[in-house]
């Protein structure tokens, strides 16, 4: 589905991403994890068409097609979803009429049928069962005066309601509590599928203890340095990330 | 005078003064000569005059109008252009600033609301226009306005009368012979504790390039309630200028709401006196000038009594080559103690040939007085824009629904829900069509 080869990226002419290699298949979920400042934000980012971000050499291929080459827009309507670190508030865009507007615009690009305001409520409703989230946060601003684990939930809901085919999860657990932490695992979880593949970055083990990955990689100073199954994480969990310091890039990061 | 403008005017407004609704009223024909007379010796404003600062006349001044549209009475128009939601009322109808009484609806007027013709009410009862019609005009437009309009509105409503579904006033304008000028002029008064809602509507009906000015006096006794929304969607070539003069006596209210869309070069002066206690005038707007429009829109308003309010906030869009002006100068004057005076424009340029000057003037002459004003001039944010595109909106799209949402804390202010989301829609409707400017 996703394959990334040797992935250079520049941000603020400063090279973030060098030389990243990771391939993902359908109803696979792998882990990214990493120390601060090795490049994940970036890698989640540049995967979502952020135009700023300047990729320098390397080669992002999904579902056979130049990833890279396609806007941002194009890229949600091919299946691609970015759920933020930090989601943007946006004062006076209603949060139910953007995710209509969002979901048809996607659906008129794939060219299938618009749904109707009917419709899409009833989409609403059912997802809004997969996720827990305050009915009245659906008719205000998008993301205006959320909490911290609300802007969270929001994205995973957003993700439920656009049914993508690759998720990215940009450090979704930074600052949830235990109990949010638990409600985006069991969202997140709720969508596992075997067409439908995700990449969750963390900087903590504690998420993929509800999300549990297939495979797990290790990305310092923008390249995989080590890659393995779960069981690598509850290693850096134990070591910490000076363990995995100074290492050289796994031979060929899978 | 030497400009194609003014020697138009001097040709055609001797010979038309006679035939004007109200001539041989010797009061109003001596001041319709005098208005005539300083027109002519001064003309329109120079690039020098600090009023005129940021809206050239120089192409205007080359220009020589018709006076008038004698086929006015003939010219095509779709009525259902002239619906508005939430604006169910009585209408009148204006087509190149003359009134059509097919298009209006004036049967079953609601009791308490007084509403005609102002041509109709010149040749009955000039003599209670005196005091609006002799006053004096200091604006070139005004003189010009002054000295030829014939026809408008009248609208009076009596003491303690609340008229609830909104008067419309609709000015249209129409493809005739030649370009032409028009000049109307509306009469609005609302007696002690009346409340009255009302919609002004500038549209068109096919390209032309028509000059219109509209001076509007609108007087509010004690205790007076006023909800007045302007939607100004002129034709692409239109040239119109407008007064909008308020008078409040104590505890009178107004609030507008104002959406600014249409035009070639249009020209809003909003001036309001707050010449009592606690007199209150809110003033709600957005102008989007798009493609080489140039929207001008200018508060003066002073406060005289004590304890009175004014609350402005205003937001500018420009794209293409578009230039938006917003000049709101503000007076307190001595003795208005208690005075709470807000001004707030926030401005987007979503093209690098686009412009906006905003020019907040704060005069107080007053103690213990509240007053603030902010300015800001910036861009769509791109996290936002990012954000939007990440989820699937297009580009466009996008850019669109930012905008908008930009704009709507000056438009959520209106109560009238069904006009509210009209003029949501026609901003956003209007968007798009910026978007395609700047390509081009």
């Amino acid at each position: 589905m996703l394959i990334i080869d040797n992935l250079h990226v520049r941000v603020a002419g400063k090279d973030i991403l060098k030389g990243l290699t990771l391939s993902v298949k359908a109803g696979e979920v792998h882990a990214v994890m990493g120390p601060n400042g090795a490049g994940k934000s970036t890698l989640g980012h540049v995967l979502a068409g952020r135009d700023d971000y300047e990729v320098t050499a390397g080669t992002v291929t999904y579902d056979g097609a130049n990833l890279l080459a396609l806007a941002p827009e194009e890229r949600a309507a091919a299946g691609v979803f970015l759920a933020f670190q930090y989601p943007v508030e946006i004062p006076g865009v209603n949060n139910t009429y953007f995710l209509r507007a969002a979901l048809n615009a996607q659906r008129k690009r794939r060219g299938e049928p618009e749904l109707d305001s009917m419709q899409f409520l009833k989409l609403v409703r059912e997802r809004l069962k997969v996720m827990q989230l305050s009915p009245d946060l659906l008719s205000r601003a998008v993301n205006e005066g959320f909490s911290g684990g609300e802007k969270k939930r929001n994205e995973i809901f957003q993700m439920a309601v656009l049914e993508p085919k690759l998720a990215i999860l940009d450090e979704t657990d930074s600052g949830l509590d235990i109990d949010a932490l638990k409600q985006v695992a069991d969202g997140v979880n709720a969508l596992r599928a075997a067409d439908r593949a995700f990449i969750v970055v963390t900087h903590y083990q504690r998420l993929l203890d509800y999300i549990v990955p297939d495979f797990v990689h290790v990305l310092a100073d923008g390249r995989i340095v080590e890659s393995g199954d779960r069981t690598l994480a509850l290693k850096l969990e134990e070591h910490g990330y000076a363990w995995v310091a100074g290492r050289q890039p796994a031979a060929s990061a899978a | 005078m030497s400009n194609a403008f003014a020697v138009a005017v001097g040709e055609t407004a001797a010979a038309t003064l006679p035939h004007l609704p109200g001539a041989g009223v010797a009061w109003l024909d001596d001041a319709r000569r005098a208005h005539l007379a300083a027109f002519l010796r001064d003309g329109l404003p120079a690039a020098r005059n600090e009023a005129w600062k940021y809206t050239s006349l120089r192409a205007l001044e080359q220009r020589a109008f018709a006076l008038g549209d004698a086929g006015a009475a003939a010219r095509a128009v779709d009525a259902q252009a002239l619906v508005l939601p939430g604006a169910d009322g009585p209408r009148l109808v204006f087509v190149n600033g003359a009134f059509r009484a097919d298009l209006s609806r004036l049967d079953d007027l609601p009791d308490g609301l007084e509403l005609q013709s102002l041509a109709v009410a010149l040749a009955g009862d000039a003599e209670s226009l005196r005091e609006v019609f002799g006053a004096t005009a200091t604006d070139a437009f005004d003189r010009l306005n002054a000295t030829l309009a014939g026809d408008g509105v009248l609208l009076r409503v009596a003491a303690g009368a609340r008229i609830a579904a909104p008067v419309h006033l609709a000015y249209i304008g129409a493809p005739a012979v030649a370009d032409l000028a028009w000049h109307a002029r509306a009469v609005i008064e609302l007696g002690e504790d009346s409340e009255l809602a009302l919609v002004e509507q500038h549209g068109d009906a096919g390209p032309h390039a028509h000059l219109g000015t509209l001076v509007s006096d609108i007087r509010l006794q004690r205790g007076a309630r006023l909800h007045w929304t302007f939607l100004q969607e002129a034709g692409p070539g239109a040239t119109l200028i407008r007064r909008s003069a308020f008078r409040l006596a104590a505890d009178a209210a107004v609030t507008l709401h104002a959406l600014e869309l249409g035009g070639a070069l249009v020209r809003h002066a909003i001036t309001a006196v707050l010449e009592a206690d606690r007199a209150r005038f809110v003033s709600r707007g957005v102008f989007a000038p798009a493609g080489r429009q140039h929207l001008e829109t200018r508060l003066d308003i002073r406060h005289l009594g004590r304890d009175t309010a004014s609350d402005a906030l205003w937001r500018g869009v420009a794209d293409g080559r578009g230039r938006g002006v917003l000049h709101g100068a503000i007076t307190v004057a001595a003795g208005a103690d208690g005075a709470d005076a807000q001004l707030s424009n926030k401005n987007l340029l979503l093209s690098a040939q686009a412009e906006i000057d905003t020019q907040p003037v704060l005069e107080i002459h007053a103690d213990e007085v509240k007053a603030s004003h902010g300015a800001t001039v910036g861009q769509l944010d791109e996290r936002a824009l990012f954000y939007l595109r990440s989820r699937g909106l297009p580009l466009e799209q996008a850019r669109a629904l930012l905008t908008v949402a930009f704009c709507r804390a000056a438009l959520d202010g209106l109560d009238n829900a069904p006009l509210r989301e009209h003029l949501a829609a026609r901003l956003a409707q209007h968007l798009p069509r910026l978007a395609g400017d700047v390509e081009a």
